[in-house]
């Protein structure tokens, strides 16, 4: 996976950079809005992480130039400016998610897996599995191991949002946003004791453990390796 | 100035209007009673003949000693017939017309005296010439009367019109220098300097009133902007120097491997907790401001607070507690959809924290004319009276101690969001436990 950082930041550009390897990604990066246009036109990306203040031009600029050259390159906003406006802003101008510093290395791991998921059009499915786990968007059914499971409504939306992000980590801000369409990040444990009523239904009397924490990121459906 | 001419020329106009109404009626009404005599007369002379007529006139005349009423008559080469005039007037020679003329009496003093008289000829068929007229003193004494006041109406009104609009515009211009002097003070750095008022109610103490309020924002604002700075270096300093410290510490106990990377986390979550009351300062700073005010939209108010009590339930049912709820449908206020989730998502986080366990937490959405209400109560030891405007500002504790996780920053930001929807937030005593209650305005 080839990731563009564009980020006058050295420092900060550098660890981000650092981090991504380490994850398997192959990282360019460029310290201006102009060089960083360059680059994201004249090479192909599967992810560009764009910040907003650049010297001498706004990151939204770049974003609207490539959308209006035709280049659909997921886009993940970098920004200082974390108003609702500027969220909204930063959307329109054709980013696909937005996140404000300072943030945490593994939410903005979390959310660029989940950009890179999301262009393979995985959107479209109604059926979702993970080991014995199932679940049917149309018959709004939960089965493991051949059982039904009784959930109740946004018990259900929140194992659907694992998992459509099956495999991936998924921080409590990304949960609150997907599952309950509010923004900010949820301090205390109030996440926490929803998953921990999911897991008592999905993976109590079942084996193995799907539903499972992340330290210091978030949660992950998947089988344990 | 142009108010004074504009003034003068309307009250001219007014005037004017009213002596050629009056004085024209008196005109017009001696007229038409000349008018209607002569025809009158013309009609006797047509049916009964000039004998009749001239017996008429001299009846007429005899009643006429002083010659209020004028009567002549006259042979076509104006020889007297009949009459209370001595001679036919020579103005009224030639064609039948209207004359003004002077006529001679005498006065109640046996004076002789010349008077103002207004007549009308006429040429009766066979060419006899007649004449009919009135006395006009009286008349032209009311006139004159009425001219007069006229006249003195429009000098006094021009008079004091004149002096009127001098001292209100002395005063107009003293007010406004007022204010003028003020704004020059504050810029020269006098922050705490106001408008004049002197409460006589009108558009300039409103004015006055109005610029006071808009330098109460100013300087609340600004007093905003500087506790932030403080908030952030006074409780960001301990836990920062914390997490320097437990790092340097480390470092000198030659740490192995597994230490190393329980050091780090437990650095990362110190970090996290830093962000968060950062995050948190800088939200409270940005509701306080009323930029947000701009972004209202209409939010379903029921919605949001059954999403956040949902959220928060499971939370609560850990600690065997329960949600009682009466929120009424439907009910939408202008605001910030988010930030009234995280208003009530913090009153659940302290309603939960210091609610015992089984206790009870009561939620009420209504609506009535004044606008929405919302109350959320506990069943916890509350907040004691003289605590409460503490409990509101920031990083405020019941216990002085920092030890008990959050940031004291909740009841904060559940204040400021508040004021961001121009709705009131009390804190009562739920007996037992705390009662918060939020009152949004109508919807304009």
């Amino acid at each position: 996976m080839r990731v563009l950082v564009i980020e006058d930041d050295e420092e900060a550009a550098a660890y981000m950079a650092k981090g991504l390897k380490e994850q398997g990604f192959v990282v360019d990066l460029a310290t201006t809005g102009p060089d960083g246009l360059a680059l994201a036109t004249a090479e192909t990306y599967d992810l560009l992480i764009v910040d907003r203040m650049l010297p001498g031009m706004d990151g939204l600029v770049i974003v609207e130039a490539l959308r209006k050259s035709d280049n659909q390159t997921p886009v993940l906003f970098l920004s200082a400016l974390g108003q609702v406006d500027d969220r909204v802003k930063g959307l329109q101008a054709g980013g696909d998610d937005y996140l404000t510093k300072p943030y945490a290395f593994s939410e903005l791991l979390a959310r660029i897996e989940a950009l890179l998921r999301r262009g393979k059009g995985v959107s479209e499915q109604t059926t979702f599995k993970v080991a014995d786990l199932e679940l049917d968007l149309l018959k709004r059914s939960v089965t493991r191991g051949g059982q039904d499971i009784d959930l109740q409504p946004r018990e259900f939306k929140l194992l659907e949002y694992l998992m459509r992000h099956s495999g991936q980590v998924v921080t409590r801000t990304m949960l609150l946003e997907g599952v309950w369409d509010y923004h900010f990040d949820p301090k205390t444990n109030v996440i926490d004791v929803h998953i921990s009523r999911l897991r008592q239904k999905i993976d109590k009397d079942f084996n193995p453990p799907l539903l499972q924490t992340v330290r210091g990121a978030g949660y992950s459906l998947r089988e344990p390796t | 100035m142009i108010y004074m001419a504009l003034f003068g020329t309307s009250v001219c106009g007014v005037l004017g209007f009213e002596y050629w109404q009056t004085a024209r009626v008196i005109a017009e009404q001696t007229d038409t009673t000349i008018e209607v005599e002569t025809q009158g007369l013309a009609e006797h002379y047509r049916e009964f003949g000039l004998a009749q007529l001239i017996f008429v006139i001299k009846e007429r005349a005899r009643n006429n000693p002083n010659l209020q009423s004028i009567y002549l008559l006259t042979t076509p080469e104006f020889k007297l017939l009949a009459g209370n005039l001595s001679a036919w007037p020579d103005q009224a020679k030639g064609e039948p017309k209207w004359i003004n003329f002077q006529i001679e009496t005498t006065d109640t003093n046996g004076k002789k005296v010349e008077r103002p008289a207004r007549a009308q000829t006429f040429i009766l068929p066979d060419s006899f010439h007649l004449l009919v007229g009135r006395e006009m003193t009286e008349r032209q004494k009311i006139q004159a009367l009425i001219t007069n006041a006229l006249i003195w109406g429009l000098v006094l009104t021009l008079i004091l019109g004149m002096f009127g609009g001098f001292l209100m515009s002395r005063h107009v211009l003293s007010r406004i220098e007022a204010i003028n002097r003020g704004s020059r003070a504050i810029l020269d750095g006098d922050m705490q300097r106001r408008m004049p008022v002197t409460g006589s109610h009108d558009e300039f103490d409103r004015l006055s009133a109005n610029l006071n309020a808009m330098l109460d924002q100013i300087e609340h604002l600004m007093s905003g902007m500087r506790e932030v700075t403080n908030d952030i270096a006074h409780d960001l300093r301990s836990p920062i120097n914390r997490l320097r410290t437990r790092l340097e510490v480390t470092l000198l106990e030659k740490p192995g491997a597994e230490t190393l990377e329980k050091v780090m986390h437990d650095t990362i979550q110190e970090a996290d907790a830093i962000l968060e009351t950062f995050n948190a300062i800088l939200d409270i700073a940005l509701a306080e401001s009323g930029v947000l005010r701009d972004k209202f939209e209409l939010v379903d108010i029921t919605e949001v607070m059954q999403d956040a009590v949902e959220l928060y339930e499971p939370v609560a049912a850990e600690k065997n507690q329960t949600f009682d709820c009466s929120i009424s449908e439907n009910l939408g206020i202008q605001g910030n959809r988010n930030l009234l989730f995280r208003l009530f998502a913090n009153l659940f986080d302290n309603a939960i924290k210091y609610t015992p366990d089984k206790g009870a937490i009561t939620v009420d959405v209504s609506q009535d004319k004044n606008g929405v209400t919302v109350i959320v109560a506990d069943s916890g030891p509350g907040i004691p009276p003289e605590q409460r405007e503490k409990a509101l500002q920031r990083f405020a504790r019941l216990d002085s101690s920092r030890t008990a996780p959050g940031s004291g920053l909740g009841l904060a930001l559940v204040a400021a969001i508040t004021r961001l929807h121009n709705a009131t937030l009390k804190l009562e005593d739920n007996e037992p436990g705390l009662r918060v209650v939020l009152a949004f305005p109508q919807n304009k």
